[in-house]
């Protein structure tokens, strides 16, 4: 495996799956596959949606607990839906895997400068400070996020928002869709399912 | 192109997916639709009592027929009543297109006078939903979903449409071609897969065939009955699967599970080979999974691959169509004998017939299917609801095609008989369809009776009347201690009840009145109902109680075969 950049190697969790799924972007994706996985009894560690390199398709990365469930069948249960294009199990593969987080940590004139020094050597940066409280947004794999977390604990952590995991295969290889729809049937596509903007005649029965 | 309104839309997309006939109920918001129906006098609209007798119809239809079928209901109440249907044609897999209206758009989530998100409440028993927002989505809409809910494993879709957007216009912008980047259904099995399929056939010494609702789906009956016929391979079917091969055959050993016959469980459970074609495993067919035969071999053939796999660890996956990969496995494989194993199997049967009807003055229900199969030549179509009457219908009428039982097995909705035998009615005009109906059951959607008289179906409706929920007093009885609890039921006049919609009916309260009312009822043209006086006691045997394996199944026991 390639080391990474930072230094960090993602460690694979206990039988955690990272899976990355192209869906098509429309309402009701995320609920789609929130839904599958509630009533399949697929535990979600993470997951994260947002749009990616091609217009109307998104990214979604989920963390499944493999124990939960065979992550064949998770595979499989998401190709059903009609919305999701390509699924890819990236559990095999050499990944490149981020998480970004940010840190609300209690301080105080006496102790910030012990805390800037850790935030340091975890490259995380520091993005915004107060009299009593900093924030420190840091960028990683899970672990050393979670690290960071640990050396922050002593001080007083006021609050703490994770994005979960994306991730991305490395070298040449891609987990994306060529396959553009036809001009006619991409324009309904686009608004399918989309609220109409501007004023509507109001009608009741 | 042509300028429409939303309605003319939906109805001009449904008759060009084929449709002819809407099972549907009018409201408030889908008064558009029914404003603009008259202008499509190819589509009939058949008014139901209830929504959930709408979806079974056109769940009774797509079962008889192969085709789709039709639902329509209203917003609110009139779309969630749809709900069961929607979910018994999901667990079945039936193609079943649901249509219903929904508040006009500026009420959308407002909680509008009768708004229900019905795509939220179907995401999870829909093989795909749409809520349609502008008029210029509709022919594409229709398409997609028509596609959807037919191709690959059928099932159920949903479209729901806000009032606004019925009378709304636009171009009529028909797609010839549909183009779903996320669905793209297999139907050729791979052929490496084949090859090794074939190559664990010829090397296996007891290999069995268990065919199931998905040979029905692709009709693929001749090409079952070929492989089954060169490899001399001994074939039992889920409950589903009846029909799926001429139960006839010197090579039909019936079908397995909870109420299987006792050979077909036995020979499941100790063939080394299983080819599965177009069943999922069920619970129900298989018995505890863990303890079904160990050590046996699995060839599973279906159309969905996350079947594949999901119940039971499977030494070759084949994933397409049953009617394309089985003529490819029967060309593989070589031709064979399998005497021994045969005579195993005849031997079980011979020692356990499972099937015979004892002798009895009473009016055994048995008894009753048994001379509805003699008197119909096994020739009708019978259409079940759920419980007792349901697992003898499946065994002591002998089917020989497919489509020829029509019942709930996934969801086991109670109330599918009577709106499920219309639907099966209307599908073919002059078919001799039969419900086969529970006491219990009839009571959840008889209204629809009044179906039967406004179409002028000549159904004939069968009601097995034991007072009791019969296949929940079994429970009771054997492995609640005799605890009966809320089972026992006073039941109406069945016969006045057909009296006053005007349908004929007969009441059959002696062994020897059954053949003579079947007949009867045969020669009348139009509806009848006859309202058999069963036994009450008797019990569906053999039987795989809860949880058990299919190597525990029970047979009737002495006592009650004294009875
Ligand atoms: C009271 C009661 C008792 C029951 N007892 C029994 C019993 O004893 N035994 C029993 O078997 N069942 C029993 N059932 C029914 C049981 O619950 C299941 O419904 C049934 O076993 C499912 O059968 P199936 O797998 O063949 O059909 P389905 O559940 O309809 O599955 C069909 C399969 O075929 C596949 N398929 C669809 N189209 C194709 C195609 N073109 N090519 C290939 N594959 C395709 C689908 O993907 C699916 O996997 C009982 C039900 C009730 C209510
Ligand atoms: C809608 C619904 N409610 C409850 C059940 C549970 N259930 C299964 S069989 C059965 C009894 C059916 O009674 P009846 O229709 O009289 O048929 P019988 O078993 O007596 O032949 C019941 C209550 C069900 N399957 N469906
Ligand atoms: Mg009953």
């Amino acid at each position: 495996m390639n080391p990474s950049l930072n230094g960090h190697q993602p460690r694979k969790r206990a039988n955690h799956h990272t899976v990355v799924a192209i869906v098509e972007d429309k309402p009701g994706v995320l609920m789609r596959v929130a839904s599958l996985f509630r009533r399949r009894g697929f535990n979600i560690e993470s997951l994260t949606v947002g749009h990616s390199e091609m217009p109307g398709l998104s990214r979604m990365t989920i963390v499944v607990d493999g124990d939960s469930a065979p992550v064949e069948q998770v595979e499989k249960q998401l190709y059903k839906l009609i919305d999701v294009i390509k699924v890819s199990d990236l559990s095999q593969e050499d990944i490149v895997a981020r998480e970004l987080a940010m840190i609300k940590v209690r301080c105080n004139n006496v102790n910030r400068h012990e805390l800037l020094d850790i935030a340091n050597v975890f490259r995380a940066d520091v993005v915004d400070i107060a009299t009593n409280s900093i924030i420190l947004q840091v960028v990683g794999d899970e672990d050393k996020i979670d690290g960071l977390i640990k050396m922050c604990e002593p001080y007083g952590i006021r609050e703490l928002s994770r994005t979960g995991r994306i991730a991305m295969v490395r070298g040449t290889k891609t987990t994306t869709v060529h396959e553009p729809e036809p001009e006619r049937i991409a324009r309904i596509h686009q608004t399918q399912g989309r609220r109409v903007e501007g004023d509507l005649p109001f009608s009741s029965d | 192109m042509a300028r429409m309104t939303g309605a003319q839309m939906v109805l001009e997309g449904l008759q060009r997916e084929g449709v002819e006939v809407i099972f549907g109920y009018p409201g408030g918001v889908v008064l558009p639709l029914y404003d603009t129906l008259p202008q499509y006098p190819g589509i009939r609209h058949i008014l139901v009592r209830h929504e959930q007798g709408a979806a079974h119809m056109a769940d009774g239809y797509a079962r008889a027929s192969g085709r789709m079928g039709v639902c329509l209901g209203t917003s609110g109440p009139g779309a969630t009543n749809l709900v069961t249907g929607i979910c018994t044609a999901w667990m079945d897999s039936v193609p079943v297109f649901a249509l219903t209206g929904n508040v006009s758009r500026t009420l959308l989530g407002k909680d509008g006078f009768q708004e229900a998100d019905i795509t939220g409440i179907t995401h999870s028993i829909t093989k795909h939903n749409y809520l349609v927002m502008r008029p210029e989505e509709i022919p594409l809409t229709i398409r997609e979903a028509a596609h959807i809910c037919r191709t690959g494993r059928p099932g159920p879709v949903l479209v729901d449409i806000p009032k606004d957007v019925f009378q709304e216009s636009a171009e009529f912008d028909w797609p010839e071609q549909v183009h779903l980047r996320g669905y793209r259904p297999t139907y050729e099995g791979h052929a490496g897969m084949i090859r090794r399929a074939a190559e664990l056939i010829d090397q296996a010494r007891r290999p069995i065939i268990i065919a199931g609702h998905g040979v029905i789906w692709s009709d693929a009956q001749d090409e079952l009955v070929a492989l089954a016929e060169k490899a001399e391979i001994p074939v039992i079917t889920t409950f589903l699967g009846i029909g799926a091969f001429p139960e006839a055959h010197r090579l039909s050993y019936g079908w397995l599970g909870m109420h299987g016959m006792f050979y077909a469980n036995m020979a499941a459970d100790n063939a080394d080979l299983v080819i599965g074609v177009g069943m999922r495993f069920d619970d129900r067919a298989m018995g505890r999974f863990k303890d079904f035969n160990p050590g046996v071999k699995i060839i599973h053939i279906d159309i969905d691959p996350a079947e594949i796999g999901k119940n039971f660890p499977t030494a070759v996956p084949i994933v397409g169509s049953a009617k394309n990969v089985l003529p490819r496995l029967t060309e593989h494989v070589r031709e064979a004998k399998h005497t021994e194993w045969l005579q195993w199997i005849d031997q079980v049967r011979e020692e356990h017939p499972s099937l015979h009807i004892r002798e009895s003055r009473r009016m055994l229900p048995q008894y009753v299917v048994r001379t509805l199969y003699e008197e119909t030549e096994g020739n009708a179509t019978i259409v079940t609801g759920v419980g007792q009457h349901q697992m003898w219908a499946g065994q002591h009428y002998f089917y020989k095609r497919p489509r020829q039982l029509i019942s709930s097995g996934g969801l086991g909705t109670m109330g599918f008989e009577l709106p499920g035998a219309i639907g099966a009615q209307v599908a073919l005009p002059d078919a001799e369809v039969w419900a086969i109906c529970g006491d219990g059951g009839f009571q959840m959607t008889m209204q629809e009776l009044a179906v039967v008289v406004d179409e002028n179906l000549p159904l004939k409706i069968a009601i097995f009347n034991n007072g009791y929920l019969g296949m929940v007093r079994q429970w009771q009885q054997l492995f609640y201690d005799r605890n009966f609890v809320s089972v026992a039921m006073t039941q109406p006049d069945f016969c006045k009840i057909a009296d006053a919609y005007g349908i004929r009916s007969l009441r059959v309260e002696t062994k020897a009145e059954v053949a003579p009312a079947i007949r009867e009822a045969r020669a009348h043209k139009g509806p009848i109902l006859i309202d058999f006086m069963i036994d009450q006691e008797e019990n569906v045997w053999p039987m795989v109680p809860a949880g058990a394996a299919l190597s525990e199944t029970i047979e009737a026991p002495a006592e009650e075969l004294a009875r």
